[in-house]
C-alpha cells in the first residue's frame, strides 16, 4: 500500500496557467522521480486559490505552507529542502498580504504539524484510564488545583472566554459565554451536565475520551462547577457505552478516595458530587434538553425553547450542558493559559478538533489536528488514500446531521467559520470519505431512514415529515421518482428547517439540500432515465421497508 | 412463548434489587428499567406492575403508573417490551456501516437467520434487530450478537459468527 506522507499541490488557475504552472507542474513531477519521492509524496493540482498576486502558488501539506510566486527554476529547491530535508523556505513564502482571505487561514497554521498538537488525546494510549496516580502523574488534577488555590470562579470563566474555546458538540456556541450565563442566572440550585450521549452515526471522538482518559472529563467538570457555584454534576453516557460507563463510575471512586470528589475539595470549601446516568438508546437524547428530561426520568422528547437550560433545566434549575469533547479542553487551558491555546487552529476557531475517519478510505481511525485542516488533507495524509484506488467522491461531514461536501469543495477549511459560509458544516467531527462507487441518492436515504427511526415524534414537522422525505427517496431509489418529487423534498425540507422543535427535524433537511444542490444530475438521471449511475439501487420496488416501520418501534 | 420463559425468573425479586441500587427518585426509573431488562431480557408487564407498588410514595410527591412506565420501555431502543431470543442480532445500518458494504451483510443476516428486522425466531434461540450507529464505525460494517462486537464482517463470514452461538 502506498503511504504518502506530503502532499503538494500547484495552483492551476487561469491566471496561474498563464503564469506557466504546467511548467511547475511538470518540473514536481521531474524532481520527485529524481529523487525517489514519488512514492511518499502526491502532486496534485489545485484550482480554487482566489485570485492572488502571489499566484502561481505551491501549498504543501501536512505543514500547510505556501509558496509563491513560484517560478520554474523555483522547484528544485522546494524539492531538495522542504521535502527531501524538511526545511521550510522562509523566503520563498507568500507573504500575508498577498494572499486572499480563503487562503489567509492555512497560514495562520504554518508551520504546525498535527501530531505535535495533541492536546485533547495527549494521555490517550500512554497511560492507564483505570488508575488515578498514572493520571496524576501525567499533570492530572494540577488544573483544579490552580482553580481553586489562584482562581476566583470569575477568573476560571474569563479565561476560558479569552481562549475563545467553542462547543464541541456541533453547534459551536462559545463555551465561556455559556458559562458565565449559568453562573449568572438566577436559582438555589445549579447543576454542570456532560453530554456523553454520543449517537451521531461516525461519531466515536467521546467514547475514545471516556475509555481512555476519564480523569480528565471528571477534572473539567469539577471546575466547570467550581466556576459556575454548582455543587452537583450529571454525566449522561449512552448506554451502549458499557466500558465507558465502568471507566468512568471508576474515575469517580478514586477521585472520592483522593479527595478532588466530595466535601471540601483540595481544602478549599468547595463541594462537589458527579453521578453518572446511563442513556437506554436514543439519539434524540444528544439534543440538551431532551436529555435533561432523560434524567428526569421522561421519554426524551426535547423541550420548547425558550426557555433554555442555562436559566431552566434539570428539575427546573440553572444547568450547563456540554459536550464531553469540550470540557477536555478546559484543564489544559487553564493550565497553559488562553494565549497559549490561541496559537493552535485558526484565529476564528481556536484549538485541536478530534476528527473520526470512515469510509472508503485506507486508514479509519481517530485523529487530532488543528481547526482548519482540509478535506484533502485527511483523504490523502492521514487516512492514506482511498481504498483501491477509487476516486474520491464526496464526504460527510458531522454524522448524519451535517452536510454532502462534493470533491470540488475539498479544499475548504474545517472549522466553525468558513464552513458555515461554503455551506458545510464541521458538526461533530465524523468524516465518511465515499469513493465513487457510492450512490449519493441511496446515502441519503439511509440517513432519511434514519433520522425517521429516530425522530421522536413529539412535532409534526420532524414525524411526518422525516417519514415523507424518506418515501419519496426511497421512491426514486425504486424507479418510481417523479421530476416533481424534487420540488417537493425542498419545500419539505424547508418546512421541516424552520418549523421543527429541535435540531433533529432542523438538520434531517440538511443532506437532502445538498443532495438537489451538488448531485442533482445524479438525481435526475434515477428518475429521467430510470437507471442508477453507480448501479447501486436496484430501481425496482424493494419490501424491505414495511418490515422496518412494523417491527422497529417496539 | 410469552411468559413461559419469564415464569421462573424471580421479577420481584430482580426489582427489588434494581431499586435498593437506584432509589426510587423520578431519576431511577430509567436505570431500574435498564437493570430489568438485562436481567429478564425484555420488560414483561407484570414488572412494570411491581414496579410502582414499590416506587409509589406519594409522601415524597413522586407517583409513577405502568402506563408511563411502559411508555418509557417503548421509548428507549435499548428497552424491549417483546420477548426476544436468546441470543440478539444487532445489525448497525447508520450511513458509515452502510457505504462500506453493510448492504450484504444485512442480506446475509438475514438469509442465514431466516429473519426479517425485528423478528424472533420460532425456536426462541434468536432475534434480529437493527440499531442506529453504536460508535464502532472505523471497522465497519458492524454486527454485534449478544455483547460481542463483530467488527470488518464480510457477508462470507456471517455463517461462521452464528456458528459460535448455542
Amino acid at each position: 500500500m502506498k503511504i504518502t506522507r506530503s502532499m503538494v499541490l500547484v495552483s492551476s488557475d487561469p491566471l496561474s496557467l498563464q503564469r506557466g504552472s504546467l511548467e511547475i507542474y511538470r518540473r514536481f513531477q521531474e524532481k520527485l522521480e529524481s529523487y525517489q519521492l514519488a512514492e511518499e509524496v502526491a502532486l496534485s493540482t489545485i484550482t480554487d486559490v482566489g485570485n492572488t498576486e502571489a499566484s502561481p502558488v505551491v501549498v504543501i501539506y501536512p505543514e500547510a505552507v505556501i509558496y509563491g510566486p513560484v517560478q520554474p527554476e523555483n522547484v528544485d529547491r522546494l524539492v531538495s529542502e522542504h521535502l527531501y530535508k524538511g526545511h521550510i523556505v522562509e523566503e520563498m513564502l507568500v507573504p500575508k498580504r498577498h494572499l486572499p482571505s480563503r487562503m489567509a487561514w492555512l497560514q495562520s497554521r504554518k508551520g504546525s504539524l498535527p501530531a505535535q498538537q495533541r492536546i485533547l488525546l495527549a494521555r490517550v494510549g500512554k497511560i492507564d484510564p483505570e488508575n488515578i496516580e498514572d493520571y496524576i502523574l501525567h499533570d492530572g488534577y494540577q488544573a483544579l488545583a490552580k482553580a481553586l488555590s489562584k482562581m476566583t470562579p470569575q477568573q476560571v470563566i474569563e479565561e476560558i472566554s479569552k481562549s475563545g474555546l467553542q462547543g464541541r458538540g456541533g453547534a459551536g456556541f462559545p463555551t465561556g459565554r455559556k458559562w458565565s450565563f449559568v453562573a449568572s442566572a438566577p436559582g438555589n440550585k445549579r447543576y454542570v451536565i456532560c453530554n456523553a450521549d454520543e449517537s451521531e452515526p461516525g461519531t466515536f471522538k467521546d467514547r475514545v475520551l471516556l475509555e481512555s482518559d476519564p480523569h480528565a472529563i471528571l477534572e473539567a467538570m469539577i471546575i466547570a462547577g467550581y466556576a459556575i457555584h454548582a455543587q452537583e454534576g450529571y454525566i449522561y453516557i449512552r448506554g451502549e457505552y458499557e466500558l465507558s460507563q465502568k471507566r468512568f463510575l471508576k474515575a469517580i471512586e478514586q477521585a472520592h478516595e483522593y479527595g478532588f470528589l466530595g466535601k471540601n475539595i483540595l481544602g478549599s470549601n468547595f463541594d462537589f458530587e458527579v453521578h453518572l446516568h446511563s442513556g437506554a438508546g436514543a439519539y434524540v437524547c444528544g439534543e440538551e434538553t431532551a436529555l435533561i428530561e432523560s434524567i428526569e426520568g421522561k421519554r426524551g422528547e426535547p423541550r420548547s425553547r425558550p426557555p433554555y437550560p442555562t436559566t431552566h433545566g434539570l428539575w427546573g434549575q440553572p444547568t450547563l450542558v456540554n459536550n464531553v469533547e469540550t470540557l477536555a479542553n478546559v484543564p489544559p487551558i487553564l493550565l497553559h493559559g488562553a494565549e497559549w491555546y490561541r496559537r493552535f487552529g485558526t484565529p476564528s476557531s481556536p484549538g485541536t478538533k478530534v476528527f473520526t475517519i470512515l469510509g472508503n478510505v485506507n486508514a479509519t481511525g481517530v485523529i487530532e489536528a488543528p481547526m482548519g485542516i482540509t478535506l484533502r488533507e485527511v483523504i490523502n495524509i492521514y487516512a492514506q488514500g482511498m481504498k483501491n484506488g477509487a476516486a474520491f467522491k464526496l464526504a460527510q461531514t458531522g454524522g448524519s446531521s451535517g452536510s454532502l461536501i462534493p470533491a470540488s469543495l475539498q479544499d475548504t477549511p474545517l472549522d466553525f467559520d468558513s464552513p458555515r459560509k461554503a455551506g458545510v458544516s464541521l458538526g461533530s467531527g465524523a468524516l465518511l470519505i465515499c469513493d465513487d462507487n457510492t450512490c449519493v441518492v441511496d446515502l441519503v436515504k439511509v440517513l432519511l431512514r434514519f433520522f425517521r427511526f429516530e425522530s421522536c415524534g413529539k412535532c409534526t414537522p420532524c414525524r411526518i415529515g422525516t417519514q415523507r422525505c424518506y418515501e419519496t427517496i426511497r421512491a426514486i431509489t425504486e424507479g418510481g421518482g417523479q421530476l416533481s418529487d424534487l420540488d417537493g423534498l425542498l419545500r419539505l425540507a424547508e418546512q421541516m428547517e424552520r418549523l421543527s422543535n429541535c435540531g433533529l427535524g432542523q438538520t434531517a433537511a440538511v443532506p437532502i439540500r445538498d443532495m438537489l444542490k451538488h448531485f442533482r444530475t445524479e438525481v435526475e438521471a434515477h428518475i429521467r432515465l430510470g437507471i442508477c449511475p453507480t448501479g447501486i439501487c436496484r430501481m425496482v420496488p424493494e419490501d424491505e421497508t414495511a418490515e422496518l416501520i412494523e417491527n422497529q418501534m417496539v | 412463548m410469552k411468559d413461559q420463559s419469564t415464569k421462573d425468573l424471580p421479577i420481584a425479586a430482580i426489582v427489588e434489587a434494581a431499586i435498593e441500587k437506584h432509589g426510587t427518585n423520578y431519576d431511577a426509573f430509567i436505570p431500574i428499567l435498564l437493570e430489568v431488562n438485562k436481567a429478564v431480557g425484555y420488560i414483561p408487564l407484570h414488572a412494570l406492575k411491581e414496579i410502582r407498588l414499590r416506587v409509589r410514595a406519594p409522601e415524597d410527591g413522586i407517583f409513577v403508573n405502568e402506563g408511563r412506565l411502559y411508555s418509557l420501555s417503548s421509548f428507549y431502543h435499548m428497552l424491549s417490551t417483546k420477548p426476544r431470543g436468546r441470543h440478539v442480532v444487532i445489525f448497525c445500518e447508520s450511513a458509515p456501516c452502510h457505504v462500506v458494504g453493510g448492504r450484504q451483510v444485512w442480506q446475509a443476516l438475514k438469509e442465514n437467520l431466516g429473519l426479517k428486522a425485528g423478528e424472533t425466531s420460532e425456536d426462541g434461540k434468536w432475534s434480529l434487530v437493527t440499531t442506529s450507529c453504536l460508535g464502532t464505525c472505523g471497522v465497519g460494517p458492524v454486527v454485534v450478537v449478544d455483547d460481542e462486537i463483530y467488527g470488518n464482517v464480510t457477508p462470507e463470514q456471517v455463517p461462521e459468527i452464528l456458528a459460535r452461538y448455542e
